[in-house]
């Protein structure tokens, strides 16, 4: 038996094939979902991908969160069913208030494309937990809005709860400015909500999952058997 | 028909580095004297029939809900008047 | 107000005196007087429109076309071909069913004015030509020229030109993998942004340019129509004639490339449930070219109905409109049972879609606005029959002694140390320095199929998943070497390219090119282009590789000086596994390194004669095309079969400039021995064409030899991958972190 993992298309997703590809690669079944169909079509999962959903016109991920399909992605994740934004993802996920916190523009103002290497801060999640807690991995990360911010309330207690899943790091491994791609604050790359079946970061996994294709690395497979292992067993 | 503009800032205690690259740029164009530069966005909602409360009071919750991330962004809402002389 | 009445062909008969503003609109006399003799009466406004836009030369070619046919009568033998020159692109057999369509085309001047907006629908433009031949795109590259790095200018166009790239075609979601970064003063006013793109399809999908079957509806949908570059048509919406006014029509075209993104979906779609008798996309001259090549192309005529084209701006003349150069707008013939469905799939992807007219058995290209009817034109006439010229050409007097003025006679260093310097100084020139800060802002990742990305020697994109199918592609262009010698230059841009493609294990397939030059108007350029041209098309023949399509931008210049000549040659491979490419970086230490070619002192338009003494004279380097092929086969073969693990093509900069980038990007440095015969100087500055550097296992090392001796191509152990420096024995050392200060610190701080 396998997972069924929904992968959105909203207009001007660009990832959307290749998280699908990236499920399968873990052995899971990708099901694609579409954005004007509030049907989940009784997937496990959802993955909402990357790319520039209508333009980022307006903010990264605001027109999209109000799609139809995000009404019911809204509803289930607040019951439990597992969503994982990557990039525009994350951002919609924001804007859809299923994570704290919002994205703004980099700080050096150029949209940036580069391997990043990130530190897993939070092994629990059900998107992670094939990752050990401190384990140092490389991520392709590219986006023009990807600098997180919230109020320091949050940012406290996002770090108390233990909820930044990830975080830039440096190529020597120490989070310094260097590390930081975009101004993120606490160098955060990506958080998760209290249940841990909602995770958000910015670099993009599904680049990370074969060698030769992209960075090379296989760092971002992980997520999608992290999912798979939690679906399967449950 | 009435103009409704509402205005949208980022919070004053988040980063605005597009404000402080116009800032930055402000001396080199001899422009002094100008402490700092933060950037909005604009938004000019033409209104079909009276601007009374009801229609601010949706039109803020629109602008709350949709036109402003409120975790990011404060906003205002205010009505212009259409000049009618000028036809 | 309107102007009255209505300029229709009824009207335009009935007034045969009334003077129209054809020099305004660019036409020449007799040009006008050819329009007036095919029709036998005066054009209407609209038709004047259509003519003035389709006989310019960026549409017309006419300057360049009795140059061009070489491309044709030379064109060697090749299977691959399965769509030749005069289609929106050419279309290239790679194997396992599929066709791979790609070209480069420019979009200088308005990158000039505007740079983001010029570079941003530069990469839009390509891509729908792309898409107009059935095909996904899958990836894009952009060879680009400044003016002085360190010249103000620079520092506002380029910022905005990449800004522009990236804005664009990051929303695209097409991996940018390749392209050039140059920087000359020669270029200050007049940039060149070439913009190419790739496209895969299976050979069942190609789609043409034509309009056939009277009944079948003409669909234009995509963006609403505005008054986007319009330019001098807007005389012709003034009340009169000759009320000659400067234009309120905004000269610069604005992109939305997420209209594009769901232009190419919907597009797609179409395709793929066989919607579609034919396409075309819109971009110079707007649907002007559409309907009348659609129609010349198809078997029979088109009617069109102006008054149904949604409009972004209620105020647009019938003349506005058919000039109109607004983006993202595509025009499809679909058979009448299958407009339904055509439409459906439009709004799915929220695209407008509107039928503007039919196709007709007539031969005419009617168009009517408000009931009237303001073309009525052999649509042959607008799009195929447009003036040619055999434009005067003559070798400038400067050229001899340019050539004259030999780079090998400037002074070279005479110390180790100061030999050093000059490394340092070269790797660290603008023009040689490491272009990450550029590239960093170009999205290579997305599609999930890309196997090399630029610094490495082409760009490489997996097609198929299960066999491991891959293409490659690397742009090459070096306006100096042309200069000195127009037809060796082109023949070098044909070479280099190839051998970039070779050097990462794939066989160069086919050609397209962008040939930017001056003013036709001036013999000395047409000279060049003339020369350009002969060596490029001699040169194609020879290795095999026909010329599938491109483009040609003249007048870049600024005032009467031309730019450099500067052909950009883009050549396409194809590899079986992409698992078998080779990279540049050094992959591990101990691996022996190999110079595959001769070594000639050839300085003449070397990056070292820039660098180090700003001159440019003499000669290029000299072109073997056989020793070109040759080695060519045996990288490939090094490849396929794993003789070799990096694999660096010799260019400008030589092979130091080479060394060091495999060196940077590896992590690992090498010993260097100047070889027997040569001077250290020469060794590493050399440009003679016809050169790789490779790593070679040891384990692979005698059968690596073997190999190259048994083929005749000369190989020379030049030392082993090692350490953490450049080490050139008895010369110098360089540590990786000097190299790196002074090759990855020259962009950002000149232009972050």
């Amino acid at each position: 038996m396998t997972a069924r993992i929904g992968v959105v298309t909203f207009p001007g997703s660009l990832d959307d094939r290749d998280t699908q590809r990236a499920i399968r690669l873990a052995g899971a079944e990708p099901v694609a979902l579409w954005h004007k169909d509030k049907n989940l079509h009784q997937v496990d999962a959802v993955v909402l991908p990357g790319g520039f959903s209508y333009g980022d016109y307006l903010r990264a991920g605001a027109i999209s969160r109000f799609s139809p399909v995000m009404e019911t992605v809204i509803e289930q994740a607040k019951a439990g069913l597992p969503v994982l934004g990557i990039c525009n993802g994350f951002q919609i996920l924001t804007e859809a208030h299923l994570l704290p916190g919002g994205m703004l523009g980099n700080d050096h103002l150029h949209f940036i494309c580069r391997d990043q290497k990130l530190r897993v801060e939070n092994a629990a999640t059900s998107w992670t937990s094939d990752y050990s807690e401190g384990q140092e991995i490389f991520i392709p990360l590219k986006n023009m809005d990807g600098r997180y911010v919230a109020d320091q309330y949050t940012l406290d207690k996002l770090e108390a709860e233990g909820r930044v899943a990830f975080r830039y790091l440096a190529r020597d491994g120490v989070a310094n400015e260097r590390g930081n791609p975009n101004g993120s604050l606490n160098d955060i790359a990506g958080i998760t909500n209290e249940a841990g079946n909602v995770v958000g970061l910015m670099p993009h996994p599904e680049h990370a999952v074969e060698p030769l294709i992209g960075s090379g690395r296989t760092d971002g497979l992980p997520f999608f058997t992290s999912i798979l292992k939690k679906l399967v067993n449950a | 028909m009435a103009r409704v503009v509402v205005d949208v800032m980022l919070k004053p205690e988040i980063l605005d580095p597009q404000g402080q690259a116009v800032q930055r740029a402000l001396p080199r164009l001899g422009f002094e004297g100008i402490s700092d530069v933060r950037q909005g966005k604009r938004f000019e909602l033409e209104v079909d029939g009276p601007v009374d409360e009801a229609a601010l009071a949706r039109i803020h919750d629109l602008a709350e809900s949709f036109l402003a991330n409120t975790v990011i962004e404060d906003f205002t809402v205010k009505v212009e008047e259409v000049a009618e002389a000028a036809k | 107000m309107s102007r009255t009445p209505l300029d229709t062909v009824e009207h335009a008969t009935a007034t045969p005196d009334v003077e129209l503003p054809w020099a305004e609109l660019g036409l020449k006399k007799d040009e006008y007087e050819r329009v007036v003799e095919i029709l036998g009466r005066r054009p209407t406004g609209a038709e004047l429109a259509m003519y003035s836009v389709m006989w310019s030369e960026h549409c017309s070619y006419k300057s360049s076309k009795v140059h061009l046919r070489q491309f044709g009568e030379k064109a060697p033998q090749s299977d691959a071909l399965l769509v030749g020159i005069g289609e929106n692109a050419g279309v290239v057999d790679v194997g396992q069913g599929y066709a791979v369509t790609f070209k480069v085309e420019s979009h200088n001047h308005p990158s000039y004015v505007e740079p983001y907006q010029g570079a941003a629908t530069g990469v839009g433009g390509i891509v729908r030509d792309i898409i107009a031949m059935g095909a996904r795109p899958v990836a894009v590259v952009d060879p680009l020229r400044f003016g002085a790095a360190d010249h103000p200018d620079t520092k506002r166009v380029l910022p905005g030109v990449v800004a522009g790239i990236g804005g664009y075609g990051n929303c695209l979601g097409l991996p940018n993998i390749g392209g050039e970064v140059v920087f000359d003063s020669c270029y200050q006013g007049n940039p060149l942004v070439n913009a190419g793109a790739i496209g895969v399809m299976k050979h069942e999908d190609i789609h043409l340019a034509k309009a056939s079957g009277a009944g079948n509806k003409v669909i234009l949908y995509g963006a609403r129509t505005g008054g986007d570059g319009i330019g001098g048509a807007s005389i012709l919406a003034s009340e009169t004639f000759d009320d000659a006014k400067p234009s309120k029509r905004p000269a610069v075209q604005v992109g939305d490339p997420f209209q594009e993104k769901l232009l190419i979906e919907c597009t797609l779609e179409a395709f793929k449930e066989k919607l579609v008798v034919g396409i075309q996309d819109l971009g110079a001259a707007g649907l002007s070219c559409a309907t009348s090549e659609l129609a010349s192309n198809g078997s029979g005529g088109m009617r069109v109905t102006l008054d149904d084209v949604p409009l972004r701006d209620s105020t647009l003349s019938p003349e506005e409109i058919l000039m109109s150069e607004s983006q993202e707008r595509m025009c499809a013939v679909v058979e009448p049972e299958k407009v339904d469905r055509f439409l459906e799939i439009c709004e799915k992807w929220d695209v407008i879609a509107t039928v503007i007219g039919e196709v007709t058995d007539g031969d005419r290209l009617e168009i009517y606005w408000h009931g009237g009817k303001i073309v009525d034109v052999d649509p042959r006439t607008v799009a195929h029959e447009g003036p040619t010229y055999e434009r005067p050409y003559a070798r400038p007097s400067w050229q001899d002694e340019l050539q004259a003025d030999d780079a090998n006679k400037l002074p070279r260093p005479q110390t180790s140390e100061e030999l050093k310097d000059q490394v340092l100084r070269l790797v660290g020139s603008p023009n040689q320095a490491s272009k990450k800060w550029i590239t960093s802002q170009y999205d290579h990742f997305v599609q999930g199929n890309t196997v090399l990305a630029q610094p490495e020697d082409s760009g490489m994109i997996r097609i198929d998943e299960e066999t491991g199918l891959g293409v490659a592609i690397a742009t090459d262009g070096n306006g100096r070497y042309t200069k000195l010698d127009p037809y060796t230059g082109a023949q070098l841009a044909l070479a280099e390219a190839y051998r970039n493609v070779a050097t990462t294990g794939a066989k160069p397939l086919a050609v397209s090119d962008c040939l930017n030059f001056g003013s036709p108007e001036d013999p000395a350029v047409m000279w060049q282009f003339a020369e350009a041209i002969r060596g490029l098309a001699d040169a194609c023949q020879q290795l095999g590789t026909p010329v599938t399509g491109g483009n040609v931008s003249l007048y870049n210049q600024t005032g009467e000086v031309a730019i450099h000549p500067t052909p950009v040659v883009a050549v396409l491979g194809v590899i079986d596994d992409v698992a078998r490419r080779t990279p540049v970086a050094f992959q591990e230490e101990g691996q022996l390194l190999y110079l595959l070619g001769d070594t000639r002192e050839e300085f003449g338009g070397s990056a070292w004669s820039q660098v180090v003494h700003d001159h440019l004279g003499g000669l290029p380097p000299q072109v073997d095309l056989e020793r070109e092929r040759l080695l060519a086969e045996i990288l490939i073969s090094a490849s396929r079969d794993g003789m070799i693990d990096s694999a660096h093509d010799l260019s400008d900069g030589g092979l130091i400039q080479a060394v060091v980038e495999s060196a940077l990007l590896g992590g690992r440095g090498a010993r260097l021995v100047v070889p027997d015969g040569l001077d250290a100087f020469t060794f590493l500055f050399s440009e003679s064409a016809g050169r790789a550097v490779v790593a070679v296992p040891r384990s692979e090392e005698v059968r690596f030899n073997d190999m190259c001796g048994a083929r005749g191509l000369p190989v020379t152990r030049i030392g082993v991958v090692d350490g953490d420096a450049v080490d050139v024995q008895g010369e110098f050392a360089l540590s990786l972190e000097e190299l790196r200060e002074a090759h990855e610190a020259t962009i950002p701080a000149l232009l972050a």
